[in-house]
């Protein structure tokens, strides 16, 4: 059974008086454990549709089914209850909480959002530091690391609720080409150690070329899905 | 609970200049209360000892329109000795009541044997007097501070005005209820400070020498003046008394008795609840302080943290979580002013109290302010400043609960 189901997905919104179709009939499935990128140039509509698979926008029409949920019909509250169980997220800016340490970091959701026990929690946290090799730098603040290990340890932040799906918004943006390679195998290692779905929008064509499955966006529409298989374009989709 | 403080208090030290200046204003709020009221307060409660402890006692009890025609002494007014008894039965009874002293007040004429000028005078049990008003004794500047059958204690402005000093003997003159007039010859036992309102310039005597005087039979009595074990309880304790006393009636079917306060027989209450209104005001103003003060850096904190909210928010932090999250970092700012505020309000008051301040209370010179900190006060104007503090923060904090991750992670 496919983790994200989308049909049809279409989403409108006005900026000022002129009025964008963002997502214009977009249709797809992605499977659990893959790590899917979704490519195309700015206005293409890949940061939109992370929003909606991300429970952070709702489509106009259109179906979007996530982990059995269709994510249309939650409310505010529900979505962000959705959100911190089976989701996580990675930003372009790193987003880390400059009043937390890296640990502290890692921790807030299985803090603040999911209540684990203390003794859970810190057993979770210290493998994740490991993994993301950030374990010597666990005290210190966001100020006083580099932006690849401020990714790193978003990266840990996002899997520390072991959610279903990991979303990534231009995760390697702010990165040098070397960092943003290291950024994007700690991500496929991660999916392949956890079997999470890792979704991320990216317009690096280097970049690209390290996911299983890219979709490409043009104009809100779904151009083509490239796999190892081939490609199909958008009107076999 | 704990980890949404010590994010709010890091959120705090995170900018620490504005912290510093929030919780200084609302310190300097605080600070500014507390002197006041410490100063005021302990003012208003040497005034109102004063008042009470030296002449007028906690309450009073009359018979029924003697109050109304107070000034002229009316000596047809007064409480027969039968039905003082039951007045005695009544007040030996209450719980409340420590001690309770009869007088017997009249206006007369008071000579040297040269000069003659009008006093008021009271006659009363000296004991029982003494232990009524008990600051009474330390108004006595010259003289002996007890009071025998014989002798006079008079105002220090008359004596200075008839030239009259301790061991002179003097005559009082008064008309007695029939109008006929009497006169009998005292010695002069001491001299009285004069203190501000009602009675502070009347004279003592023994008070079967003052019906003497007044050629009563048997003594009768103008008031009671009643001192209370328990200050604070003195509204219940005139409702309690009004309500024992109520069943005392006339032939008329009306009542005997009628029971007044010290609030209700002194003018300076006024000034006491003057007081009161100033301190309320100074309260209205820390109030003022510190909702603005908070609002101010909360709206600045929820502005500055748009893209940290977002980020919380998507990750699947709740509304209430974010609410509170801000709710206490103002929670926290009010504790802070509070404590230092209180720190620093007590201090000054020490300061006061050691370097020992002197002003003037009417007739009285002098007087040592000695500022007290009402732990109530203490209490209350933290209470104040914290629970305002919440109130100030829950606006901003509702903002930020509700915005949106999108447009809050898009947010430069």
């Amino acid at each position: 059974m496919a983790l994200i189901i989308a049909d049809n997905i279409h989403k409108d919104y006005q900026v000022g008086e002129v009025g964008v179709h963002a997502l214009q009939g977009v249709g797809f499935e992605i499977e659990p454990a893959s790590f899917v990128s979704f490519v195309g140039p700015s206005g293409s509509g890949k940061t939109t549709l992370l929003n909606l698979i991300g429970c952070l926008d709702k489509p106009s029409s259109g179906t979007l089914m996530v982990a059995d949920t269709d994510i249309a019909r939650l409310d505010r509250k529900e979505s962000a209850a959705f959100r911190g169980s089976h989701l996580g997220f990675i930003f372009q800016d790193f987003n880390l909480l400059p009043v937390l340490t890296v640990s502290e970091n890692i921790e807030y959701p299985l803090l603040m959002v999911q209540n684990v026990p203390p003794a859970e929690r810190k057993g979770r946290v210290e493998r994740l530091l490991a993994a993301v090799g950030m374990a010597d730098q666990k005290d210190k603040y966001p100020d006083q690391i580099s932006g690849g290990q401020k990714q790193r340890v978003a990266i840990a932040r996002a899997l520390v609720t072991n959610p279903k799906l990991v979303l990534a918004d231009e995760p390697t943006a702010n990165l040098d080409s070397q960092t943003a390679y290291a950024v994007i195998n700690l991500m496929k290692r991660m999916r392949d150690e956890l079997a999470t779905t890792f979704i991320f929008s990216t317009h690096d064509q280097k970049i690209v070329g390290e996911a299983e499955v890219i979709y490409r966006l043009e104009d809100g529409h779904l151009a083509a899905k490239e796999t190892k298989g081939g490609t199909i374009h958008g009107e076999s989709l | 609970m704990g980890n949404l403080f010590k994010i709010a208090l890091r959120n705090l030290l995170r900018y620490k200049r504005r912290t510093l200046l929030t919780a200084s204003l609302i310190t300097i709020g605080v600070v500014f209360v507390l002197v006041f009221t410490s100063v005021t307060g302990s003012f208003k409660a040497m005034m109102i000892g004063q008042i009470t402890d030296s002449m007028l006692g906690h309450l009073q009890v009359h018979r029924k329109g003697y109050v109304a025609s107070i000034d002229n002494l009316p000596l047809n007014l007064n409480i027969k000795p039968k039905t003082y008894q039951k007045l005695t039965d009544i007040l030996g009874s209450a719980p409340e009541i420590e001690a309770f002293s009869p007088r017997l007040k009249f206006g007369g004429m008071f000579s040297n044997f040269t000069e003659t000028t009008n006093i008021r005078l009271n006659g009363v049990y000296p004991d029982r007097e003494f232990q009524t008003v008990p600051l009474l004794t330390s108004r006595i500047s010259e003289g002996k501070q007890t009071l025998s059958r014989g002798e006079i204690i008079i105002p220090v402005l008359l004596a200075k005005g008839l030239k009259v000093k301790v061991g002179d003997t003097v005559v009082v003159v008064a008309t007695n209820v029939d109008g006929s007039v009497n006169g009998k010859q005292f010695v002069v036992s001491g001299i009285l400070e004069s203190a501000t309102g009602p009675g502070g310039r009347d004279g003592y005597l023994h008070i079967e020498d003052a019906a003497e005087v007044l050629r009563m039979p048997e003594v009768e009595f103008s008031e009671v003046a009643i001192r209370l074990k328990d200050f604070s309880r003195l509204p219940a304790a005139v409702h309690h008394l009004e309500g024992q006393l109520s069943g005392e009636i006339n032939k008329e079917g009306r009542s005997i008795f009628e029971v007044h306060s010290w609030e209700q027989l002194s003018p300076f209450f006024n000034i006491a609840r003057l007081i009161d209104v100033m301190t309320f005001f100074i309260k209205i103003m820390l109030i003022a302080i510190v909702l603005i003060s908070i609002m101010n850096v909360m709206i600045m904190a929820v502005y500055e943290r748009i893209r940290e909210i977002g980020t919380i928010a998507a990750i699947g932090t709740l509304p209430g979580k974010i609410l509170s999250m801000f709710v206490i970092e103002g929670f926290c700012l009010g504790v802070l002013g509070a404590i230092i505020g209180n720190i620093i309000g007590v201090a000054i008051v020490l300061v006061v109290n050691l370097i020992g301040i002197h002003f003037d209370f009417a007739q009285q010179k002098g007087i040592l302010l000695k500022a007290t900190v009402n732990p109530v006060d203490l209490l209350a104007v933290s209470a104040i400043v914290i629970v305002v503090a919440v109130l100030a923060s829950l606006q901003p904090a509702f903002k930020a609960s509700r915005m949106e991750p999108i447009a809050a992670l898009r947010h430069v």
